[in-house]
């Protein structure tokens, strides 16, 4: 009898290039994906040692997370300069390098420019049971597709430019079941928050997760990448779901994916991913769904989530000083009370966007609460950042940028923007946002930005009230 | 550059989940170079009154002692080239983030997983006084009466202390990429060639 295996190891197996005699194995990369910042340093390499890039048309750059959010052309649609001359430099290098490479390009006023992770999916460059690197830790989300797919640093960007692979070395697999069922007003955000502060931050480190079980299969790609995406706050380098019918129904048709007999040939291999039942995994963590309410975070680390109707932990409640210290820190940077309210919690700022929940599923969410609302006098920003232009031109066509825009959100340009401030959109110092983003690192929106992480709907109800709050008191509630 | 023995003075840090949005922020991105990054290092806490890194004691070490899951978050290599900029040359630590400790390694950075255990002796004896840490006997001590085993990957403890470079390894397989791809073409077309947008 065949061995039984994991998605995750028959994806490995079938990319063995060769196995290291010291135990590495060099595994060949299907699809990489470029942007700006983790890519200028690795051409450079390249340049340096007189090598080409093995196989630029498995390649794919675009500019994302130092683009400007506001209009990117003129009126007679001549590109708008870029102020800030480091970043007009970093996008210009990466223009020079994609030409001198030969690497298919989108220019920042293409329709098809966006976040990488948001882009890859929607074209088909995505497709199950392949390898997708990108110099980005989020390049987790596109497991959602059932592709194993893994951030990278620059000297890994530089090493499958120059060779298409990766030495590696095999992970650990651990999967993670859901059971039971979702109860209404919780999203695929909710849900990911709520692994991340049950296994914490570490918990996956050294491990690939598998999202197993009926909440998983029930949803939709979009929500499968919100919660790939976040597998690396996690501490796991990458989420898989296996590939299905919804998977199947998603790509088809998508200008990048095979078409005619290739397309037929791919389904039918694509079924064979899945694990093996009975194959075994390192770890598993069962979670009861309908436990699961809207969360937020309360705390600089993804793993600080409470449910919003809960409240900030008291740091003298916890056992050991380093970790009462690590509250009390983290508290004092929020701005937040011991045991305070979570809905006492006042919001200036609203950023709807990142490649967590910057697609049109993720808009209609937050337009279905704001239909018909304004926000509150306290909110001073509050942007709305599709993750490309696809995603943007169709929700343009839907009418739900007029949605936001009556509400009193700005209707931006795709990019990165606020989730990690690298462009001019940052949240001021000693201000706090509710943001549909990842991260709520110290700084991580801007010098002492104090963010919340929510899902849409919630980062909506946050906007209308001008504090956190509870999405489930607001009519037009996600199921 | 080959890395055997590091001995003198280490920072001790001690914290858990030092982010690499903590040890570079996204200001410092936008350069299209590996140099300078020193100057950004851990700004985010130099801006408090206490830290080690503004201590004079501890200017210009190597060493460097963390609690777990150093390096978590963005996969930014910049964290990697910031630390090695300042001087870092090991970071001792109970868990590291993948990224981060692949990141460290392809920079020369030795991070040496070590039991939770240790942390704490650890950071009282960088307090008061110099580290030694030995990538051949794997172990890091203060003095001749606190030492630890740490570990690391076979591969990354022969490439550090060989000074080998990882890209000119990968391109001596070149004829067994070229197979790859071949049985690629024949077996999964669809991922031997993406479509056009
Ligand atoms: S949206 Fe944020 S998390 Fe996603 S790739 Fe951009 S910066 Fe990274």
């Amino acid at each position: 009898m065949a061995e039984l295996r994991t998605m995750y190891e028959k994806i490995w197996d079938a990319h063995l290039v060769r196995q290291q005699e010291d135990g590495t194995d060099l595994i060949y990369v299907d699809r990489h994906l470029v942007h700006e910042v983790s890519s200028a340093q690795a051409f450079e390499g390249l340049r340096q040692a007189g090598l080409p890039v093995r196989r630029p048309d498995l390649t794919l750059a675009m500019p994302d997370h130092n683009v400007p959010t506001t209009a990117r052309t003129d009126g007679v649609g001549n590109p708008i300069a870029i102020e800030d001359p480091e970043s007009a430099l970093q996008l210009a290098t990466l223009e020079q390098n994609v030409a001198e490479f030969g690497v298919p390009f989108f220019d920042a006023t293409s329709i098809n420019q966006g976040i990488v992770h948001v882009v890859g999916p929607e074209l088909g460059f995505t497709l199950p049971g392949s390898t997708l690197v990108c110099g980005d830790s989020h390049t987790s989300a596109h497991g959602a597709l059932g592709c194993l797919a893994f951030g990278i640093g620059t000297t890994e960007v530089e090493h499958v430019l120059a060779t298409q692979t990766l030495r590696l070395r095999r992970s650990k697999t651990m999967e993670v079941r859901l059971e039971g069922s979702l109860s209404p007003g919780v999203t695929a955000k909710d849900v990911i928050l709520a692994v991340i502060g049950e296994i914490g931050t570490a918990g996956g480190i050294g491990h690939v997760i598998e999202y197993r079980g009926p909440v998983f299969e029930a949803m939709s790609i979009e929500q499968r990448l919100t919660v790939a995406n976040m597998s690396i706050e996690a501490g796991a380098r990458s989420g898989l779901f296996a590939p299905d019918a919804v998977t199947f129904e998603y790509l088809e048709g998508r200008p990048m994916a095979p078409s005619g007999v290739a397309w037929d040939d791919a389904v039918e291999s694509w079924k064979s991913l899945r694990t093996d039942d009975g194959a075994k995994f390192d770890k598993s963590i069962v979670i009861d769904a309908s436990a699961i309410v809207p969360l937020v975070t309360w705390g600089t680390s993804p793993e600080d989530v409470v449910p919003v109707t809960g409240n900030a932990p008291d740091p003298e409640e916890f056992g050991s000083e380093t970790k009462r210290a690590s509250v009390r820190a983290a508290l004092a940077y929020m701005g937040i009370a011991p045991g305070q309210a979570m809905v006492d919690v006042p919001i200036q700022h609203v950023f709807i966007g990142s490649c967590t929940n910057s697609r049109i599923e993720d808009l209609r969410a937050a337009a279905d609460v704001l239909r018909g609302r304004r926000l509150s006098p306290a909110i001073r920003s509050a942007i709305v950042v599709p993750g490309s232009g696809l995603v943007k031109m169709q929700a343009e066509q839907e009418g739900i940028d007029k949605v936001f825009t009556e509400a009193g959100f700005e209707w931006r340009e795709p990019g990165c923007s606020a989730c990690l401030g690298m462009n001019p959109d940052k949240v001021p110092p000693g201000e706090s946002c509710a943001s549909t983003s990842n991260r709520n690192f110290v700084g991580r929106q801007g010098p002492g930005a104090r963010t919340h992480l929510v899902s849409p709907a919630m980062a909506a109800a946050a906007g209308i009230a001008g504090h956190l709050a509870d999405v489930r008191d607001y009519a037009g509630v996600p199921a | 550059m080959s890395l055997t023995i590091i001995e003198g003075k280490a920072y001790p840090l001690g914290l858990s989940n030092v982010d690499t949005d903590v040890i570079i922020g996204s200001d410092w991105l936008k350069t299209v170079s590996k140099e300078g990054l020193g100057n950004g290092c851990f700004a985010a806490l130099r801006e408090g009154n206490e830290n080690v890194f503004n201590d004079p004691r501890y200017a210009g070490a190597e060493i460097l002692v963390a609690g777990a899951n150093f390096g978590c978050g963005s996969s930014r290599e910049h964290a990697a080239w910031a630390l090695a900029d300042m001087g870092v040359r090991a970071i001792i630590a109970s868990s590291f983030s993948d990224i981060f400790s692949s990141n460290a390694f392809k920079n020369g950075i030795l991070a040496a997983t070590v039991d939770e255990a240790a942390i704490a002796p650890l950071v009282e004896a960088a307090r008061d006084g110099d580290l030694k840490v030995d990538l051949l006997q794997q172990t890091v001590s203060a003095g001749a009466s606190l030492e630890f085993d740490f570990t690391i990957d076979s591969f990354r403890r022969r490439c550090l202390i060989e000074g080998l470079n990882e890209i000119e390894l990968s391109l001596l397989d070149a004829e067994f990429i070229i197979k790859h791809e071949q049985r690629v073409a024949g077996q999964t077309p669809w991922l031997a060639r993406a479509g056009t947008a």
